[in-house]
């Protein structure tokens, strides 16, 4: 499909890379400056994407000099954002933040990732937005951060990854919705893990395609916890984006999970309305991967089973190797439900793009 | 609640001579012990004081209840309970009674839950345990109602105890699959659960993968949920897992003959994990060169899966969009008599099923996939 005119849409996830940590001690106090050195602190980097792994970076951001498109506002922009015409991209910075075992250590690279990612992409390039990494370690520091954070309304989303320590829709987070919800922030849950349990239910997969494709298996998991510890009865004004998740996994899913809830309400009593209204009013899934084959028929009919187009999201995923050419979109999407996917369902989902905390 | 078949009124013309009515097999039926005595005969005095002694020791950490509480006592329907005592599923005579005879079932294919010795940290009691469970199979069900088949089941831990079961038992024709559980402490590709694979392939056996089991992990790689509702939903993503790790292994390759039935984990979810592995695969292929086709090959040729519980979307159109990608020969009826969300053949289908399929879920699929 290369027909769409993708001119004026909203990419909902792309990833700035971290070149070296000297570009975040510039962001770090002198203790912390010195902790990284004398402690031969390299980089957190995990096993998701490996640095030359196919799935990591399309080719052609790939330079022959070795160096990464990924790496500064400006290659970014010229590999994605002119040529396209996109109106706005939100970062989400991968860095393994999350991996990190020491709570002070995490709050540290945490604040440096999200001043980089201010300084060096948000300043540089007006159509970039920014998703808050926290450090999830302690939540007391991760709701300073977002509040921290937060004075800058370019900061649009709280970001976290589909495989934590605990299931995200535990009391245990509701500080962090709770400073979101104020401060009209989203909530992002990108593909990846801190690698504190194993990868699957069954311990740890061995190959690397594994590992990415059981991504989805954590997104299953954190939208039955969101949906049955009643974290959107609780805080009726917050989203939850699916980032990189494969979207077609949610509806089946769904239906498994509404059936059990017919028989098991009395668990959760506090669950006022048939999960697939939740789920449609406060979930929304960014489009790529899209795991259909291209066939417009069967990308409708998955689109159809949905609880509404209107959870969808735009999406390049930039520099992962999705799709070739701009084969952004899946075939078999007509001009009005694009013009939903690329433009108005990313600015009804994040306050700060297009809502009373617009910049 | 189930409806009483019995008062059905598609039940009017029953089964018999000159009946046209659809003889069905069932996949999943669940036996149970009265007590873990019923076993007695068949544990050495060793492990029978063991038993009795150290009790099964699952990698959940719960000695008595399950760590998530059912919905309903033992997750069985409230309406087979028998009366002489025991637990939903121990009495034969009920069984017969309350599902067999009026739903017209053929054959039925055994899946034992319980104190089987399944998944148990002592790999050798789990051994005996499973040994102990497929005698007792044999003795009370299959051998007093010869519609039902018995499940090899196995320690599956232990890969070569498990093919020495099933070697044990293989050449019986009254076992009818092997059975395992989906959540294993491996992804269930591992070479270490190969020689299982290779014993089943040998016997013709299809091998089981019904959700339940204790890994030792969290359902899922996101840590430990709060509510039974999750973890009930979640077996759908060990289901994935385990169809995962087969295909990613090779393990289709290695053995080419190997049929799995994945078991109440409903089925809503395989194509599009069919579509997500073809990806993953064709864009990793280089660290997968074992693999001579497409994911999505070794599944279609590979896998069936059983229907109960069925997902159920508002519009039926999408659940038979699903079926149509997954293909109607690779469904395989199942009830999961006598437990909560029990299905009946002629009512769990929704509208729009024709005669044609109906009659392959509910029979002519599984006449090819088990050695009847």
């Amino acid at each position: 499909m290369t027909s769409t005119d993708f001119r004026g849409a909203i990419d909902c996830d792309i990833h700035p890379h971290v070149p070296d940590v000297k570009a975040l001690t510039r962001f770090m106090d002198d203790y912390w400056r010195e902790v990284v050195e004398v402690r031969g602190i390299d980089s957190f980097e995990t096993i998701a994407y490996p640095d030359k792994a196919p799935i990591t970076m399309r080719p052609d951001y790939r330079k022959a000099d070795g160096g990464r498109a990924d790496e500064d506002a400006g290659r970014t922009a010229r590999a994605l954002l002119d040529p396209h015409g996109f109106s706005l991209a939100i970062c989400n910075c991968l860095y393994a933040v999350q991996m990190i075992r020491d709570e002070h250590l995490a709050a540290a690279f945490a604040r440096a990732v999200n001043d980089w990612v201010r300084v060096e992409w948000l300043d540089r390039d007006p159509r970039l937005r920014g998703s808050i990494v926290v450090p999830i370690q302690s939540i007391e520091r991760a709701v300073d951060e977002v509040n921290r954070c937060a004075a800058d309304p370019r900061f649009v989303q709280v970001l976290f990854l589909a495989m934590g320590e605990q299931p995200l829709g535990k009391s245990m987070f509701w500080p962090i919705y709770r400073a979101a919800e104020k401060h009209g922030l989203t909530i992002g849950i990108h593909a990846g893990s801190s690698y504190h349990h194993a990868i699957t239910g069954s311990g740890w997969p061995s190959y690397y395609a594994e590992d990415y494709a059981s991504q989805a298996l954590g997104f299953h998991a954190q939208l039955g916890s969101l949906v049955a510890e009643g974290v959107f009865v609780k805080f009726p004004g917050l989203k939850a984006v699916m980032i990189e998740s494969g979207v077609t996994w949610l509806p089946p899913y769904l239906w498994r999970f509404s059936k059990f809830w017919k028989g098991v309400r009395l668990e959760v009593p506090w669950i006022d309305r048939p999960p697939v209204e939740i789920v449609r009013d406060h979930i929304r899934l960014t489009m790529q991967p899209f795991d259909a084959p291209a066939d417009p028929d069967v990308v409708r009919r998955t689109i159809d089973q949905l609880p509404s187009p209107d959870m969808l999201l735009f999406a390049s995923d930039f520099p992962h190797w999705q799709y070739d050419g701009d084969a952004m979109l899946p075939p078999g999407i007509d001009d009005t439900l694009a013009r939903r996917i690329l433009i108005d369902n990313a600015r009804a989902t994040y306050p700060r793009l297009g809502g009373s905390h617009a910049p | 609640m189930p409806l009483d078949i019995a008062q059905a009124p598609h039940d009017a013309g029953a089964t018999g001579p000159g009946s046209n009515r659809l003889a069905i097999i069932d996949s999943d039926i669940h036996p149970a012990v009265r007590s873990l005595s019923d076993l007695r005969p068949y544990l050495s005095n060793h492990w029978w004081e063991y038993a009795n002694t150290y009790g099964l020791r699952r990698k959940h950490g719960s000695a008595t209840v399950e760590p998530y509480p059912k919905a309903a006592p033992l997750a069985c329907r409230r309406d087979a309970w028998p009366e002489d005592g025991g637990r939903p599923g121990a009495s034969l005579a009920l069984m017969q009674k309350q599902y067999l005879d009026p739903a017209g079932v053929e054959l039925g294919v055994l899946g034992p839950l319980g104190p089987t010795g399944q998944g148990d940290f002592n790999l050798d009691f789990s051994a005996a345990m499973c040994t102990a469970t497929n005698e007792w199979q044999r003795e009370a069900w299959t051998k007093e109602d010869r519609r039902l088949r018995s499940a090899i089941v196995v320690p599956y831990e232990d890969g070569l105890a498990s093919a020495a079961e099933i070697e044990r038992l293989g050449a019986d024709m009254s076992y009818a699959q092997v059975f395992c559980l989906t959540r294993s402490s491996e992804p269930l590709g591992n070479r270490r659960y190969w020689p299982m694979y290779a014993a089943a392939e040998r016997y013709d056996l299809p091998v089981a993968f019904h959700v339940f089991g204790t890994s030792g992990h969290p359902v899922s790689g996101a840590g430990w949920p709060s509510y039974y509702i999750e973890e009930g939903a979640g077996h759908s993503t060990s289901c994935q897992t385990a169809v995962t790790s087969l295909v990613m292994e090779g393990v289709f390759e290695r053995f080419p003959k190997l049929k799995v039935v994945m078991v109440e984990g409903g089925f809503a979810w395989l194509p599009m994990l069919a579509w997500r592995l073809d990806k993953a695969f064709e864009r990793m292929r280089g660290e997968l060169p074992h693999l001579k086709r497409r994911p999505s090959e070794y599944i279609r040729d590979h896998i069936w899966v059983s229907t109960q519980p069925m997902e159920e979307p508002d519009d039926r159109r999408h659940l038979l969009d699903v079926i149509d990608w997954i293909g109607w020969d690779r469904l395989l009826f199942a009830s999961d008599y006598p437990h909560w969300d029990f299905d009946d053949p002629f009512r769990a289908f929704p509208a729009g099923v024709t005669p044609a399929q109906h009659r392959m879920v509910c029979a002519e699929n599984g006449r090819k996939v088990y050695r009847f």
